[in-house]
């Protein structure tokens, strides 16, 4: 097998923005931020998909992450990235945990379907709820980083090196996760569950495993869009939100822990691009990319970049 | 309980239109195991179809009363430009592939729907109103309702009417038993599999467009009208069960009476509701309460 | 002697099927049994029950005298049974030494050794060596080294069988199951085949129980047959013995001048 080069490269891509961005303009600097927050969110996603369940209710835990975060800024007035991230990871791993015992006995589409119906079950309670707004949602306080309020030129840079940041240390803790034997499990559970049981080794327990540590980054990804957008409202629990992050996560592959980031990244300058040219075609545009990522790269985008010895 | 009355009777219309709308996602999954995302496109489709044809008729002064059947024309042609064309040109290739991959493949082109339906129709509202005012409204209990309803009510009686006597009483319908049974089997006995899955897959199509068709005249026609619809279907399907027609049905009173409770009684919990009920199904009944899909559980 | 795995009383029917009917077999420690009969005669059940992927519909199963029965099929490898499959069953999208590094990490995992806090390359259980070095050297063992970085799915069906068997044997289990281990192999390798399993498991120590089909396989390693017809056990002794009863010449062998 290659030498792992992952840490060295997500050290690099932290150094890259922390030198660069003070060179990008606003706009982009939002868009890498929202990128970092959906390449997290996939990044969990891919932990399932990996083990052969695709969940179509990932949002939920978006929302969750997303909401505490709102939560925290509108009743206690914390509007500080760090802790946001870190209550929505925490809420969020906390309902995966309990919701895990039932979702890690299913498989296939009704996997799909039952995490769809529980994001769905997320979206019915805020959706309607006033206090929270119904389906306007609320907004949310600027960022403060570490007891700091950046001045207005420096706060989009400051909040994409910190979301950098814990990105990048999310990553390569996930990357040293997969690299543990329970780590190793999700491929196996894919191909033959059986024979994992017949090795010793339980099944239902990595799966609810992943199942948690995938909530807990999305989590952790809700909470930081929430707070670079500065709005959060119940579409983040929509099914149309946990399609976007299947989306990303098809067109990422599953090859590394960065693919989901450069996935992210890709669907955002698509989206960007396509609706710039037509705002009434963006979503083709998508649609497109999506059937051709299915058809010419099954492994997603990283495959172009594995250098994986197969037969 | 004065309430009763009201809380039935629309329980009866939405569940009515709930069955007309998801019925054609479980035939399609029944006989295909498709789930098919751009059901909700052409529930879309059918209602943009039938509200521009209808709106298009009744301002040449055609008469009126014919206006039900240019619903049904519409969600018929936008069908038949739109559904073989998907099947045959795309979905066909896909056949082998795992589930979930045909489902993404189907959202895909719901999302390529989406726009197409704004590129042809434009993105401001249609409403064409008339074949549903044109019928006035009839009182029960004290309470006026719309006698259009009732059209409702009685197109979604037809359709399980049809379709149990289609698939019962047929031979179309015992063959269609073997190809859900066995379609490799079936091709080789002969069958001409591929013309089925064509044919299960416009009728599927046809009747979330059906849907859609005749319910423009209540609603406004706007962008994103099936992307509700197509989960609701789910949600319907799922508590009936995958592939079960009397399982749409059923799951159709259901989610129609909760609903329908919920609006009386609770409003803020209607979805919420609703979708419990899907999870608790798939918690304690994965195939459904008449499933035929046998659930992947461990 | 004491039996270590003690199978009494087994009865197990599939609808009109008759898969084990009173089915009982004393198995001692460190033995070699040889499992024979035709193709639905129940052995490969009588393995299923055994590692908890069937449950029987009566009678019981004792490890060391203790009640094993009721356990799934993780639990029972855990207490140190464990077994290889007629149909190899392997990782296929995974390379032949992942495949190992999986086996391999699921003993780290069970000992508690090798998580997410763990700092360096902690040895494998009962291998003495950290997981790479044992995987590669298992490999090694078994002639797949040349296919160390290839996918499963791509091996022959020889090496397929090899991997499956060498990734039961990664366990170090106390009693080995071996689910035909040389059908699908050619006949120069089929001795070839158990001999290394048979030198890989003197080293150390274990029950072995294979199911074959072929009687000179049989003859050369069992140190005791059960021989299976329709669900039960119709013969039970040394091979030499065993393989001359009219009954296992008839059912069997397939001699008809029993």
């Amino acid at each position: 097998m290659s030498r792992d080069r992952t840490p060295q490269l997500l050290a690099a891509i932290l150094t890259a923005v922390v030198m660069g961005g003070l060179a990008l303009p606003q706009w982009l600097l939002f868009i890498l931020t929202i990128a970092c927050a959906q390449g997290l969110v996939v990044l969990g996603l891919n932990l399932l998909i990996r083990a052969g369940l695709v969940s179509f209710g990932q949002a939920l835990f978006y929302c969750i992450g997303a909401y505490t975060a709102g939560g925290l800024s509108r009743a206690f007035g914390i509007s500080d990235l760090f802790v946001q991230m870190a209550a929505g990871t925490a809420t969020a791993a906390l309902a995966a945990f309990v919701l895990g015992f039932l979702l890690a006995r299913y498989r296939g589409i009704f996997f799909g379907l039952l995490s769809l119906a529980l994001s769905m079950i997320f979206y019915g309670l805020i959706v309607k709820s006033e206090t929270l707004g119904s389906t306007d949602g609320f907004n949310l306080a600027k960022a403060t980083l570490l007891g700091m309020r950046p001045g207005e030129e420096w706060l989009r840079f400051a909040v994409l090196v910190a979301a950098a940041s814990a990105t990048l240390l999310a990553a390569f803790l996930t990357h040293r996760y997969l690299r543990t034997p329970l780590g190793r499990l999700g491929p196996a559970i894919k191909d033959n569950e059986i024979r994992v049981e017949y090795m010793g080794a339980s099944v239902r327990y990595a799966i609810h495993v992943n199942y948690v540590i995938a909530a807990a980054l999305a989590g952790a990804g809700g909470a930081l869009a929430a707070n670079t957008v500065g709005h959060i409202d119940p579409e983040m629990a929509y099914w149309t939100t946990s399609g976007e992050f299947v989306f990303i996560a098809v067109l990422s592959g599953t090859g590394s822990v960065l693919a989901p980031f450069l996935g992210a990244l890709i669907f955002g300058a698509i989206h960007t691009v396509a609706f710039d040219l037509s705002p009434y075609t963006w979503q083709m545009s998508m649609g497109i990319v999506l059937l051709a990522a299915i058809a010419f790269l099954p492994d997603g985008l990283w495959s172009l970049f594995a250098r994986r010895k197969t037969a | 309980m004065s309430q009763i009355g009201p809380v039935l009777v629309d329980g009866v219309i939405y569940s009515a239109w709930l069955f007309i709308a998801a019925v054609g996602l479980t035939l399609v999954y029944g006989v295909m195991k498709i789930l098919n995302v751009t059901h909700g496109s052409f529930y879309a489709l059918g209602a943009y179809a039938g509200a521009s044809l209808t709106g298009a008729w009744l301002a040449k002064g055609y008469p009126p009363m014919l206006s039900y059947a240019v619903l049904l024309a519409g969600a018929l042609l936008a069908t038949l430009v739109v559904a073989p064309a998907i099947e045959r040109g795309l979905l066909r290739f896909m056949y082998a592939k795992d589930e979930v991959v045909i489902l993404l493949v189907t959202y895909a082109l719901f999302l390529i729907l989406e726009d197409a339906i704004k590129l042809v129709w434009g993105v401001n509202p249609y409403f064409v109103a008339e074949p549903y005012a044109l019928l006035g409204s009839f009182e029960v209990g004290g309470l006026k309702y719309p006698t259009y309803n009732l059209i409702l009510v009685g197109l979604a009686l037809a359709l399980a009417a049809g379709l149990a006597w289609v698939l019962r009483g047929t031979r179309v319908g015992k063959l269609l038993s073997a190809v859900i049974h066995d379609p490799d089997m079936s091709r080789a006995l002969g069958v001409n599999v591929d013309r089925f899955y064509l044919v299960t897959f416009t009728l599927g199509c046809f009747l979330a467009a059906l849907g859609g068709s005749f319910t423009s005249p209540t609603v406004s026609v706007v962008p994103g009208l099936g992307v509700d619809v197509i989960v609701l279907s789910f949600a319907v399907v799922v508590i009936g069960g995958l592939g079960s027609l009397p399982g749409a049905a059923l799951g159709a009173v259901i989610v129609g009476l909760v609903r329908s409770l919920s609006v009386h009684y609770l409003p803020q919990v209607e979805l919420f509701v609703i979708y419990s009920v899907m999870a608790l199904v798939l918690a304690f009944r994965p195939r459904g309460l008449f499933g035929l899909a046998e659930p992947r559980r461990i | 002697m004491p039996a270590i795995l003690d199978a009494q009383g087994l009865n197990k029917t599939f609808g009109a099927v008759t898969a084990a009917q009173g089915v009982s077999a004393a198995i001692e420690k460190d033995s070699v049994v040889g499992l024979i009969g035709t193709n639905g005669a129940g052995k490969t059940t009588f393995i299923n029950m055994i590692t908890g992927y069937l449950k029987p519909d009566s009678g019981s199963i004792r490890y060391e005298g203790r009640d094993i029965t009721p356990l799934p099929p993780r639990d029972i490898s855990r207490l140190g049974i464990c077994r290889s499959f007629q149909i190899p069953q392997l990782y296929s999208s995974l390379t032949v030494r992942e495949n190992m590094r999986v086996a391999l990490g699921v003993l780290l995992h069970n000992a508690g050794l090798g998580g997410f806090f763990s700092l360096g390359r902690p040895n494998v259980p009962g291998h003495g060596a950290p997981a790479d070095e044992v995987a590669d050297h298992i490999l090694e063992r078994f002639g797949l080294s040349a296919y160390r970085d290839r996918n499963a799915q791509v091996l022959p069906g020889g090496m397929r069988k090899l991997l499956d068997i060498a990734l039961t044997m990664a366990a170090k289990p106390r009693v080995l199951l071996l689910d035909e281990p040389t059908s699908g192999v050619s006949a120069e390798e089929k001795f070839g085949i158990m001999e290394l399993i048979m030198q890989a498991v003197k080293a150390e120590g274990a029950t072995v129980i294979f199911v074959e089909h072929d009687m000179e396989v049989v003859s050369r390693f069992a140190g005791r047959v059960l021989a299976f017809y329709d669900g039960r056990i119709i013969a039970d002794g040394p091979p030499q013995a065993a393989l001359r009863d009219p009954e296992v010449q008839r059912y069997v062998v397939g001699t008809l001048n029993a």
